[in-house]
């Protein structure tokens, strides 16, 4: 992947599809590191399961169902010096999954963020029925999305109306020209 | 600054409209967005589609749909157009300029750009 927002996009899509209904993303920067979180309320998986998915070449999987987007992320985060932690439950009182990333930004092979907006914007767009909070903090400040307050003020109106998709991205862009930058 | 009023006023503006909601569109745009097709570059795709469909005016007859591995991983990009009693039409290797290109030429005008679809290239 050419930008990390990629591998989040990649690996939120995870979440959707084990049918949770609140997705969080969180990006938190120090000086050194960025870590990425994603944490949802779907189905979750197995001690078994969660192992397959970090390392798909060492499973006898049968079916397709797991795939390369944890393996790529790990990569990212590894080259880095960094890890890839998973923690989830399948158990029906607290079930979900949270995958934890760790980056060291100064490292030469940290592959950049990018686009996190249009990453952020294709989310909601692909799954508008769920709740998304997207939280991005750097040197004592945040950007923040959630769209339980979106969907409180829209009635009605689905996430993915254009106009509310513009509305979100352009809110981002405004809440990053906000955020101060990381040396 | 952008505030929640704003999305107030888009609640106001659409309560006398007919909400569109997916599928009641008489053309389906499905990109492929698996990690297949993100790594390949669906993600500006989806965003000229998404963009392109809602400038050019067309958003009342076609919807703008993600989906998983289609299972022609090389020809990643690859967006379906699904068209009531027509063929199903699979593009490959899109771009965001190919996709401006397949607003105006096929979801506009009716016309097959046949040289960006599988068919071609597996000729």
């Amino acid at each position: 992947m050419k930008e990390l927002s990629l591998n989040i996009l990649d690996i939120a899509q995870n979440s959707v599809k084990a049918g949770a209904t609140l997705v969080e993303i969180q990006l938190t920067e120090t000086a050194e590191t960025l870590t990425i979180r994603i944490v949802d309320n779907g189905c979750g998986m197995t001690a078994a399961q969660v192992e397959s998915v970090m390392d798909p070449f060492f499973t006898t999987r049968t079916t397709r169902s797991v795939g390369l987007g944890v393996p790529l992320l790990k990569l990212a985060a590894e080259q880095t010096g960094g890890s890839v932690e998973i923690a989830s439950s399948a158990e029906a009182a607290d079930h979900g999954t949270a995958v934890t990333a760790l980056f060291y930004k100064n490292h030469i092979d940290f592959t950049p963020l990018g686009d996190i907006i249009s990453t952020v914007t294709a989310l909601i767009q692909g799954a508008p029925g769920i709740d998304w909070r997207f939280v991005h903090s750097r040197g004592g400040d945040a950007v923040t999305l959630d769209t339980r307050e979106l969907r409180a003020v829209l009635g009605d109106v689905p996430l993915d109306q254009y106009d509310v998709m513009q509305w979100i991205g352009d809110y981002l862009r405004e809440g990053y020209e906000a955020l101060p930058a990381c040396e | 600054m952008k505030s929640l009023a704003e999305l107030a006023a888009i609640r106001e503006k659409m309560k006398d409209k007919v909400i569109l909601r997916e599928g009641s569109g008489e053309i389906r745009v499905v990109v492929g967005m698996a990690t297949c097709g993100i790594a390949a570059g669906a993600r500006p795709v989806l965003n000229a589609f998404v963009e392109g469909v809602n400038k050019e005016g067309l958003a009342d007859k076609v919807t703008v749909s993600q989906t998983g591995c289609i299972g022609v991983c090389q020809f990643e990009p690859v967006v379906e157009v699904f068209e009531a009693d027509k063929e199903k039409v699979t593009y490959i290797k899109m771009t965001p300029e190919k996709a401006a290109e397949v607003i105006e030429k096929h979801l506009k005008g009716g016309q097959v750009i046949a040289d960006y679809t599988i068919t071609k290239a597996l000729a």
